[in-house]
């Protein structure tokens, strides 16, 4: 992934050390009496990673670039420079799955990439799955066995699943659940969304999502 | 025509921050109908939500998601200490780096800080990135000192104080006494006594707390938050930004989760319209996962050290219990027993324990399932000790006939008779064992008052539009608003949009205490009927037709008995701007309580102590039904909230450090693919009910009990701590020694 800004993105290990440090130094302060100020105070004078850099890449097709922090993650880049908020931030350590995007054929937290090594990379977000006007069945399952609730997890499962379809086309459930096992739903959509992604891949869903879907009147999704 | 009359009073249950509390309303006296069942043609129809689209496809915007011109990025930092005086803060560091627009003190030298989290200073910056920079190069000099943070030792008389002598650390949650309690249990067949504790959760919404707040050029602000009352948050932000309540706007069209925490601005709503006010440009302020764990609520432990008797016949006759539990520097209130039992003689003292963390606040049917879990563990220990089976025992002390109903069918469907272990912790073939387990619920399942209100406007180009000022959690209200105003009206729904999440919008209130839909169904369905009344009186006018010629039929076309107009060409007629009409919330189309059984089937691995549910029965009943898929995916949720809660999540607080110690989602522990299991919903619907109920609470309430039950009955391990870990497991199969670092 070279670039002409090698050496703008280069990052001195110790100063990355140095940087890690006063992280901890600020946030490790005793237990009992006085707290050592001067703790705080080194960690302020340490030096911290700063500059920008150009990050150019495909995103749904479509070649965007911005300059961003050198800190700033994918996630960040994609959510605040690029305006594509589809994408979720929820725990930003790369622990529930909500900012799930595929990057250069694999699934990535975003939140844990940095954008700088997205630099000329393909990107695909939540923004892409519809094409020409038409959801990708995946989404249309989501809809259709409402696999979701509040909404947040939804874009990353929906990429989790979508992923998951492109490499296996009829996923057992102990697959299903094993490809979205970085993802977590606070609302409880889980089982609908198993019910989705076998729906999506032709299958017979489980017994009580058949036992709602038989009786369905209308359509009110458009 | 104006459908308000008279008035009469009647009692019904609204949310104070998101507890259900009975009070005596003032409402129109005018009976309304939903009709009957079969008549409805969307009312309960399971239809996919109308916002799904914009959900799967990344358009749909939260707080989280609002991107401004010239917006900058708000932070807070919190306290390290779990007890600390502020002896002094230096600003000047952050101040000075570029990209810092903003920087000031939340509170000043000398202030408390009461809990690891407590907010300390604001930072409005040109990024995220940056603001953190600025969170760390402020200069904060403590004096720290000593904290609590685990109930029982807060409890202690040589604790350290709180709230630093200001008031106790623990205080009086009432009591109840009738009953003779040393006679019942002299005379009791069986008696049993222990010890039942349940653990603090954090609301863990996916979303965190936060705002964006822009001021306008023209002294008008608009604030984007996310919250479950737009409303009462735009009452709350008037007050603290000194501005009228008309020249704001509080929006929030989509939210990720809330489920009780989210009922105002809180201290970061404030602290952003503060920064964007000062800096003269948008400000976004979102809470960090940290944040968000330790400082924007909790729900309370609940412990009790209770006693309870039964007589030959298997009837419960007596509780004693002291219950107590910890909201930390908030309140740490539950009902012990829970509801789902009549008991003649109780002796029940209840205290709220303090301790140096974060508030406690309303978590999803607030201190029930803590309540249920306590009481329906020590109900079946009862029930074994009698040599009763459990759901007998059930059916013997149940008072309710429609949760007497709910049982038998729950037991029907898990297969009950086949699958309880007769002899629990004896005979087994192997190390893997299974066992089933049940549980109650109760619920007010009521709301809504006469304040309440809806619009219904209809167009002349035939749309029509349902207006109210509530917000969907998640909970569909958006989706079902539309099907009550198209089969008022008789007509396809695809000409109904909903608009919501908006205080500018008619008054709704706070989605708490499962009072929503009970407040805003009426009233979305009374302008309905106004919208239906005032469309004829127009196109009678329109027409120069007798008003009591025009019947409106199936479909929306208008009669006059001779000719019929279809419903577009009838909108024509009317005049310019076509019909608004509101509508005001009627206590006859609300009914409650609402009840529930659940059942679980678990199984559990002797030798390692893991516990698997394989099945969730749950009966739950919901009075008028608004949108069947909706609600069942509403109940999956609160089974598997349950299934967390007795299983997986725990906050962990450490004593030496003050801290929680699991403040992410990689330790603080939400049940993830791997834990659903099967899931069956049966709806207990009553095809005479008269009244709408809010269900959003009540499935959350016994899912734990019912597992807990089931892990007895499989394995014989009586587990009287959640959540139901591997090592508690075994411990109480004897195989390992307990781990008392938790009760210290």
């Amino acid at each position: 992934m070279a670039t002409k800004n090698d050496n703008e993105k280069q990052v001195s290990r110790r100063g990355f050390l140095q940087g890690i440090g006063g992280t901890l130094a600020a946030t490790a302060v005793g237990v009992g009496g006085v707290a050592d100020a001067t703790e705080a105070e080194a960690a302020s004078s340490l030096p911290t990673l700063s500059g920008s850099v150009p990050v150019a890449l495909t995103v749904n097709g479509k070649k965007v670039a911005a300059t961003v922090d050198l800190r700033r993650t994918l996630l960040e880049m994609l959510r605040t420079d690029l305006d594509l908020t589809g994408t979720k931030k929820v725990c930003d350590r790369g622990a529930c799955g909500a900012c799930t995007v595929v990057l250069n054929g694999k699934t990535v937290f975003s939140c844990t990439t940095l954008a700088i090594d997205a630099d000329g990379a393909t990107v695909e977000t939540i923004e892409g799955l519809e094409k020409n006007g038409k959801l990708h069945p995946i989404q249309d399952a989501f809809i259709r066995h409402d696999a979701l609730m509040c909404g947040f997890c939804t874009p990353g499962f929906l990429i989790s699943c979508k992923n998951l379809l492109d490499h296996n086309a009829k996923p057992s459930l102990e697959q299903i659940k094993e490809a979205c096992c970085g993802n977590l739903c606070r609302c409880g959509a889980y089982p609908n969304i198993f019910d989705a992604v076998l729906t999506a891949s032709g299958q017979e869903t489980m017994a009580n999502a058949k036992q709602v879907m038989a009786s369905a009147k209308k359509d009110g999704a458009k | 025509v104006s459908l308000q009359t008279k008035t009469k009073k009647i009692k019904t249950t609204m949310p104070v921050n998101g507890i259900d509390t009975e009070v005596e309303i003032e409402v129109p006296d005018i009976v309304a109908s939903w009709g009957k069942k079969f008549d409805r043609e969307y009312v309960g129809a399971p239809m996919p939500r109308v916002d799904g689209y914009d959900k799967v496809t990344g358009r749909a915007k939260y707080t989280f998601d609002i991107n401004l011109p010239g917006m900058l990025f708000g932070a807070i930092l919190r306290s390290p200490h779990a007890k600390a005086k502020i002896l002094s803060i230096d600003l000047s560091k952050a101040e000075a780096m570029p990209g810092v627009r903003k920087a000031y003190a939340i509170k000043d030298a000398g202030a408390n800080l009461r809990f690891a989290g407590d907010e300390i200073a604001a930072i409005a910056a040109d990024s995220p990135e940056i603001a953190e920079d600025a969170l760390r190069a402020i200069l904060v000099k403590y004096e720290v000192l000593p904290h609590v943070v685990k109930e029982d030792l807060a409890r202690k008389t040589d604790a350290p104080q709180v709230f630093g002598g200001q008031r106790p650390n623990v205080s009086n949650g009432g009591s109840t006494q009738r009953g003779d309690v040393d006679a019942t249990f002299g005379s009791a067949k069986t008696t049993v006594s222990g010890e039942w504790r349940t653990q603090a959760r954090v609301h863990a919404c996916l979303e965190t707390h936060g705002s964006v707040v822009q001021y306008q050029s023209d002294g008008t602000a608009k604030i984007w938050t996310s919250t479950q009352a737009v409303h009462g948050s735009a009452d709350q932000f008037a007050g603290l930004m000194k501005l009228e309540r008309s020249k704001l706007e509080v929006i929030c069209q989509n939210m990720g989760g809330g489920f009780g925490s989210k009922f105002g601005p809180g201290v970061e709503g404030a602290v952003c319209a503060r920064l964007a006010k000062e800096c003269g440009r948008p400000v976004k302020l979102m809470l960090d996962r940290r944040g968000e764990a330790e400082s924007a609520g909790n729900s309370p432990t609940a412990i009790v050290q209770a006693k309870l008797s039964a007589n030959a016949d298997g009837k419960i006759t007596a509780i004693q219990g002291k219950a107590f539990g910890t909201g930390g520097i908030g309140g740490g209130g539950f009902e012990y027993p829970y509801g789902v039992y009549k008991i003649d003689v109780l002796d029940v003292a209840r205290e709220n324990v303090f301790t140096n963390l974060g508030p406690s606040n309303a978590m999803r049917a607030p201190g029930r399932p803590q309540s249920s879990f306590l009481t329906e563990s020590g109900v079946d220990e009862l029930a074994v000790a009698c040599g009763i089976d459990p759901l007998a025992f059930r059916l013997t002390n149940e008072t309710a006939e429609k949760r007497i109903k709910q049982f038998k069918t729950g037991a029907a469907a898990i297969g009950w008779k086949e699958k309880v272990n007769p002899t629990p912790g004896k005979n087994a073939k192997g190390p893997i064992v299974r066992g089933v387990g049940c549980a109650g619920s109760t619920w007010g399942g009521r709301g809504g008052n006469g304040q309440m209100k809806a619009e219904v406007r209809i167009a002349t180009d035939g749309s029509v539009v349902v207006a109210v000022g509530t917000q969907d959690l998640g909970t569909g209200t958006r989706s079902y608003i539309r099907s009550i105003v198209a089969d008022e009206l008789g007509i396809d729904i695809k000409f109904v949009k909903s608009e919501i999440g908006s205080s500018k919008l008619p008054v709704s209130g706070a989605s708490g205490g499962s009072t929503t839909t009970p407040t805003v169904a009426p009233s979305v369905k009374m302008a309905a009927t106004q919208a239906k009344s005032d469309f004829l009186v127009a196109l009678a006018s329109a027409t120069k037709e007798k008003l009591e010629k025009l019947t409106l039929l199936p479909g929306g076309s208008v009669s006059n008995g001779k000719k019929t107009l279809s419903w577009t060409d009838a909108c024509k007629r009317l005049g310019p701007g076509g019909i608004v009409s509101q509508g005001t919330w009627n206590a006859s189309l609300v009914q409650g309580p609402i009840h529930g059984a659940q059942f679980a089937e678990v199984e559990v691995d002797t030798e390692t102590g893991k516990v698997r549910v394989k099945k969730l029965v749950v009966v739950q009943d919901g009075g008028v039904i608004m949108n069947r898929m909706l609600l069942t995916s509403q109940i999956n949720g609160g089974l598997i909230q349950g299934l967390g809660f007795a299983l997986t999540e725990e906050r962990i607080a450490c004593q030496n450090t003050g801290r929680m110690m699991n403040a992410n989602l990689e330790e603080y522990k939400l049940p993830g693919t791997r834990e659903i299991p099967e899931i069956q919903v049966i709806l207990d619907e009553d095809d005479e009910a008269i009244g709408v109920s809010g269900v959003a609470e009540a499935p959350v309430i016994p899912t734990a009990a019912a597992i807990a039950n089931a892990v007895f009955n499989a394995s014989g391990a009586r587990v009287r701590s959640l959540p139901i870990t591997s090592a508690k497991v075994l411990a109480a199969l004897g195989k390992v020694k307990a781990n008392k670092a938790n009760n210290a």
